[in-house]
């Protein structure tokens, strides 16, 4: 419902645009997962486990691509709070999935400096070679495209982000070329980082 | 000025420990290990370092204010850098992740804590992973850890990694979400130096303000506040972005005008374009006009100028800009961000960003310009944090400077600037 006499809110107004998560398979961390939990738990206070929920359903997406109300559940027993604590966790932030996604997610910053650069190029690109609008997965399940509030990358305006890492001054043309090279290469075309310092040092 | 903080930025391996040995890294904590805390927050205070995050309150001062007498006390670090138009934080944890350490440990000795918490922003994942390499780095070397250099002073820095929210760049929303809640702003106050994170006292400051202490504590704060005009001291990074040439990340003192920074350090706008407008501290502060382009880029020049220094992310605007459009786009990014805890800014900034689009559309009425600013004048000044104040920002500065583009917006049926940038798409729902 609105607060304005006469305004409805639109599709896209983000509150009302969640969906609630759906229920997946039953969901146990990895072994390996829940190690890393427990280390993890061991940087707050005993009695705070609730601080580990932000990491704690980043390993959920991790591990099954995006958070099921199973997901939630594992969650709130692990931390031993509620699953609404959770669920209003999972509800707020932008990064948490609640349906499934393709294989990359590529995010287009629109905000002022992507956009007076370009930006919006980028996207209808992306849309035009996939036939999808932002928001939506490929039929193949290889690409969903969102459209994602500035990325603090503005001096390499346009950027997208593709899963965790970011591809910069991208342009109609450069970013056809990114998607043939992730199709091609998969993984191991995400460059990351502008400076590759990983791969330097 | 030489380059301060990044002086070493383009240097390659210049993230590692063992490159920031080789050029004086952790000497600061060694000698502020040898001081009284007290003595290092009299030294901050000094030196007059002002919080880099936006508010430019006296660092010194929010340490002072920490309760001394509640344990355990901690230390925020916010390195959500969200705020449109700012990429400092991004560069100097990329590159010279130790010094952020440094700060953290320093920091954490001067108040009294024996944790700090590096809040990142979730998008910033490769920056994390270097960050986190320099802290097992640290660890492995002592300089945190148990008994840090024999000092019998104990520090542990730990990264929490956001999630996509720019409110959990706001100091109270970023203690809610560490500790495992929505990013929504506290009622202030008590203020976080008295009561903060897990209700501790705790103190929230900014990437580069921390990594401004090593440099104060290393080499005094005399020098550091000569750096800059008075009360203005230190380096400072400049983010420089939009319609110029050379984009990107500039140390300078704050005796630096806005000039220099646009035309001489970024270049200046694309051959055959003119300057329109300047954002001088990120989306949240008023414009500037090319007229005032001579002001100092300091705190308090800036906030004399009518606007502020905020994060100083400034985005130059050149004559292709629309600027209905400009606040159009900054109100979806508001209306997108509003954490929802406070009804005037929720309802509000979505008020705002559909009135904006209908009059960018060509569909507006005159009497949607006395309702943009009668909806304003109740968000602004009517939420907890300075958000409100933040997202009316761009719907008031173009309004008082550019309130004839409006107009033509209005009475035209169509926007007037078909810019060459704009997908073609748009630009043909305009036509």
């Amino acid at each position: 419902m609105s607060f304005h006499p006469k305004m409805a809110y639109d599709a896209t107004f983000h509150k009302s645009a969640r969906q609630l998560e759906d229920e997946g398979p039953p969901f146990v961390y990895t072994p390996e997962r829940r190690a890393r939990i427990d280390e993890i738990l061991a940087r707050y206070p005993p009695d705070r486990k609730r601080s580990a929920v932000l990491p704690a359903l980043y390993l959920v997406q991790e591990q099954q691509g995006y958070v099921t109300a199973n997901g939630i559940r594992h969650v709130a027993e692990v931390l031993g709070i509620t699953r609404a604590d959770v669920e209003d966790v999972v509800s707020y932030y932008s990064m948490f999935f609640t349906r499934p996604v393709g294989r990359f997610v590529l995010s287009v910053c629109r905000t002022l400096s992507c956009a007076v650069n370009g930006a919006e190029r980028v996207t209808e690109a992306i849309c035009d070679r996939l036939r999808i609008t932002p928001g939506q997965t490929d039929p193949l399940g290889n690409f969903t495209l969102l459209e994602v509030e500035c990325l603090g990358a503005c001096d390499r305006a346009p950027v997208v982000m593709v899963n965790d890492s970011w591809h910069e001054r991208q342009t109609a043309e450069t970013v056809d070329k990114l998607l043939d090279d992730l199709l091609r290469r998969g993984e191991s075309a995400l460059t990351g980082c502008h400076l590759d310092i990983e791969k330097r040092a | 000025m030489d380059p301060v903080l990044t002086a070493h930025a383009r240097e390659p391996n210049s993230f590692t420990l063992d490159f920031y040995l080789r050029h004086e890294g952790y000497d600061a904590l060694k000698k502020a290990l040898t001081k009284k805390p007290d003595e290092i927050i009299e030294m901050v205070k000094a030196s007059g370092l002002r919080g880099r995050g936006g508010a430019g309150f006296p660092t010194g001062m929010k340490w002072q204010f920490v309760d001394k007498k509640t344990a355990p006390r901690y230390i925020a670090c916010n390195a959500d850098e969200s705020e449109p138009g700012t990429f400092k934080d991004h560069l100097l944890m990329e590159r010279n992740p130790h010094l952020l350490i440094e700060g953290c440990a320093i920091g954490c000795y001067a108040i009294g804590a024996n944790v700090a918490y590096i809040y990142i922003r979730g998008e910033f994942y490769h920056v994390q992973t270097i960050l986190e390499r320099a802290i097992g780095e640290a660890y492995r070397h002592g300089f945190l850890g148990r008994n840090i250099l024999g000092s019998g002073f104990d520090c542990d820095v730990y990264i929490h990694r956001g999630a996509g929210a720019y409110e959990a760049g706001e100091e109270t929303a970023l203690l809610e979400s560490l500790e495992g809640k929505r990013a929504q702003p506290r009622n202030k106050p008590p203020f976080p130096a008295l009561v903060g994170l897990y209700g501790k006292p705790t103190a929230v400051n900014n990437v580069e303000t921390l990594c401004n202490v090593p440099l104060i504590v290393a080499k005094g704060p005399e020098w550091y506040a000569a750096l800059g005009p008075e009360k203005n001291g230190g380096p400072k990074l400049y983010c420089v972005s939009g319609h110029v040439k050379r984009p990107g990340v500039y140390e300078a003192s704050m005796n630096v005008t806005l000039r220099e920074l646009i035309d001489g350090y970024a270049g200046g706008v694309p051959e055959g374009r003119t300057l329109k407008a300047v954002i001088p501290g990120g989306s949240s502060v008023p414009i500037l006009m090319p007229d005032q382009l001579d002001t100092q880029a300091s705190f308090d020049a800036i906030q004399k100028a009518g606007s502020l220094l905020g994060s100083a992310a400034i985005v130059v605007l050149d004559d292709t800009t629309c600027m209905v459009w400009l606040a159009e786009n900054l109100l979806h990014f508001y209306r997108h961000e509003s954490c929802g805890k406070c009804t005037p800014c929720r309802e509000g900034t979505d008020w705002l960003h559909r009135i904006l689009q209908k009059i960018e559309r060509g569909e507006g009425r005159m009497r949607d310009l006395d309702l943009l600013s009668s909806i304003s004048a109740n968000i602004g000044g009517k939420t907890l944090c300075a958000f409100g104040d933040a997202a009316v920002t761009p719907v008031l500065t173009t309004l008082k400077h550019f309130r004839h583009e409006y107009e033509a917006h209005i009475r035209e049926g169509r926007c007037t600037l078909t810019a060459e940038w704009r997908a073609t798409k748009r630009a043909a729902v305009h036509a």
